[in-house]
């Protein structure tokens, strides 16, 4: 610095003579929504002190698509693709929710055929792998390393294969059905799921190589956004984020649904509940995520995939050509749809980034009376000032890729 | 889950230990306990469900709006409510109207601000209290709640990019093809009349006097 510069400012004696003070003004800065790592249209208002962190306030909403009103005009059978484009990144958990609600509403839960029951297990902790493996690489992508996500994507890839082989499309797949799912496996899948298992851990072990020890990437995330147990439950945490704080809420194991009672697996907790430990629970949570989808192939047995009954789900082609009843039932379903009993439920699953709730009241029509979702990454976005408060900006961008925010989800 | 004697036990141990505020408690379908409560005493209630050792109700997990056009207090605000220490969930409900605010629980969860200021923004629910009412999630300068039954799916505006005058615009919005509503109520399953019957139905009403008991 030179001297013209320093002499400008006000002189000081006494004991602290040597520190010279600033005061400078807070200013105000537009992180996002077309920066890369705000993770899609994130509108942050960053009030700065310097080069820390003030306030925080995010502006949501450049994705509202109006889900839940456009809900509200669709049968329940058509309301299903929407599901696929809220968090999508993880489109079957999604569907999860929707498709249990429904169910409950209807009540048939019991009745779903236990392949369709083990199928969907399944392919949610396969969506769970997909999730964490895209968070974490690009997690890691926004605090310097570019290596991860080119090797995560690979892996990602193979899984959205197993996708498009049973629902025909990458992302947007519309499997899960209330009832059962759309199709069964096609033929060889099991095998091709279980080969991609036994090549997955060996992946794993070099992901973490990459960035479990990696000494840039401790330094911007360990002690950056803290949150502590009180913290998170006040602020209405749940899944990874939840754990990290260091609370074992798993609705998968303290509200069992689907077959996860049935599956062998364990709860990953943090102890930090910092931006480190938030990736170091997605990680374990993958290897976890892992062993469930191979006890589910254990578990799969042929047998039938929908519900025997039609007015849920559709007869089969075959029936269709030689029963004029089938043919009704086909017709009535994909024009008018069932009708729900009416009553209300508020039906939670464990989706990869928490807890992902559907508020559904029925009014004994063919189409919701409401359907509220409860997405968990808008709770987290929420806490985004709680968190950031006094960090660096650069720190901004870690806590918002370590919440794991998508904005399908957020905006609806 | 729960089963249904053990959230009645939940239920009433609630409506004790709170008093007047609870109006109503029952289990939706056998699975899931529903209270519904008085609005203006609602933190307390809260409060008293969060810091109850027998309820525990650290969370909450969701808050929303939900609106019946045909009832004298149109909206009800719904609190989902969870407790991890028990291991158990709660539904509360409110009802308002356009003009009365509710109570905000910013003090008993500061989660509960977004979504206030959604169901402000989809409802146009007033929350008394909440220091950021701000909208949530439709544009800058929208006009109108679009969650209410009486909202118009297509809205009102649509908004388009002006390369004359290098702005965005919104004008009022049109249509191609009208937007189509069917009901599907069928006659089979107690509905009154079709269109197109209404003679039908007209006929067999003056014959319904005629042979009616006056006759």
């Amino acid at each position: 610095m030179s001297t013209e510069l320093v002499s400008g400012l006000p002189q000081m004696d006494g004991p602290n003579a040597s520190q010279k003070l600033f005061d400078a003004d807070t200013h105000t800065i537009n992180f996002g929504p077309q920066h890369p790592a705000a993770h899609g249209v994130l509108r942050l208002i960053l009030e700065m002190k310097g080069e820390v962190v003030e306030r925080a306030d995010p502006h949501i909403g450049l994705l509202h698509r109006g889900t839940e009103k456009l809900i509200e005009y669709k049968t329940y059978l058509q309301a299903m693709p929407y599901m696929d484009r809220l968090d999508y990144v993880s489109p079957m958990c999604m569907e999860h929710s929707f498709v249990l609600a429904t169910e409950r509403l209807l009540g048939i839960e019991n009745d779903v055929p236990l392949r369709a029951k083990w199928i969907r297990t399944m392919f949610a902790e396969i969506t769970r792998i997909l999730n964490h493996l895209l968070n974490v690489t690009t997690y890691a992508l926004d605090v310097g390393a570019i290596t991860p996500s080119l090797w995560g994507f690979e892996q990602r890839e193979h899984l959205l294969e197993f996708y498009e082989q049973v629902g025909g499309s990458h992302y947007h797949v519309n499997y899960f059905r209330a009832g059962g799912v759309a199709k069964d496996l096609p033929a060889g899948l099991e095998d091709r799921i279980g080969a991609w298992c036994r090549q997955f851990p060996k992946f794993l072990d070099e992901l973490e190589g990459l960035l479990t020890q990696n000494r840039i990437f401790k330094q911007r995330t360990v002690d950056i956004g803290v949150m502590t147990a009180e913290q998170a439950m006040s602020w209405g945490f749940s899944g990874p984020c939840l754990r990290a704080s260091g609370c074992a809420w798993d609705l998968r194991k303290s509200q069992p649904y689907e077959m996860y009672e049935q599956l062998d697996f364990e709860i990953p907790v943090g102890v930090q509940g910092d931006c480190y430990d938030r990736y170091l629970v997605r990680m374990q949570e993958m290897r976890q995520s892992l062993r469930m989808v191979e006890q589910c192939l254990n578990h799969i047995r042929p047998g039938p995939v929908k519900i025997a009954d039609h007015k849920i789900a559709p007869p089969s082609r075959g029936e269709m050509k030689r029963s004029m009843e089938s043919l009704i039932h086909h017709f009535k379903l994909y024009t008018e749809g069932y009708h729900v009993p009416a009553g209300a439920t508020y039906t939670v699953t464990e989706a990869p980034k928490g807890e992902f709730g559907v508020y559904m009241v029925a009014d004994g029509t063919n189409r919701p009376y409401r359907c509220k979702i409860r997405a968990p990454g808008f709770a987290h976005l929420q806490a985004m000032e709680a968190l950031s408060k006094g960090h660096m900006l650069a720190d901004a961008v870690a806590i918002i890729g370590s919440l794991d925010i998508v904005f399908g989800e957020i905006d609806r | 889950m729960a089963d249904a004697n053990a959230l009645q036990a939940l239920g009433a141990a609630i409506a004790e230990a709170a008093g007047a505020v609870v109006e109503e408690v029952f289990v939706e379908r056998g699975a899931e306990l529903v209270v519904r409560a008085r609005r203006d005493q609602i933190v307390p209630f809260m409060e008293m469900l969060r810091d109850d050792p027998r309820f525990a109700f650290e969370q909450v997990m969701d808050i929303c709006g939900m609106d019946w056009p045909e009832r004298a207090e149109r909206f009800e605000v719904v609190y989902n409510l969870l407790s991890l220490a028990l291991n158990q969930r709660l539904r509360v409900i409110v009802s308002t109207d356009e003009a009365t605010p509710v109570p905000s629980l910013i003090h008993v969860w500061p989660a509960a601000t977004w979504y206030e200021r959604e169901a402000w923004d989809m409802y146009g629910i007033v929350f008394e209290g909440q220091p950021d009412l701000r909208r949530l999630l439709t544009d800058y300068g929208f006009e109108g709640h679009p969650l209410r039954k009486d909202f118009p799916l297509t809205g009102h505006v649509q908004v388009r990019y002006d390369e004359t005058r290098k702005q965005v615009v919104n004008e009022p919005v049109t249509l191609t093809q009208d937007f189509r509503s069917f009901d599907f109520l069928s006659p089979w399953e107690g509905m009154t009349t079709l269109p197109g019957d209404e003679k039908v139905h007209q006929i067999r009403s003056e014959r319904g006097q005629i042979e009616g008991p006056q006759s």
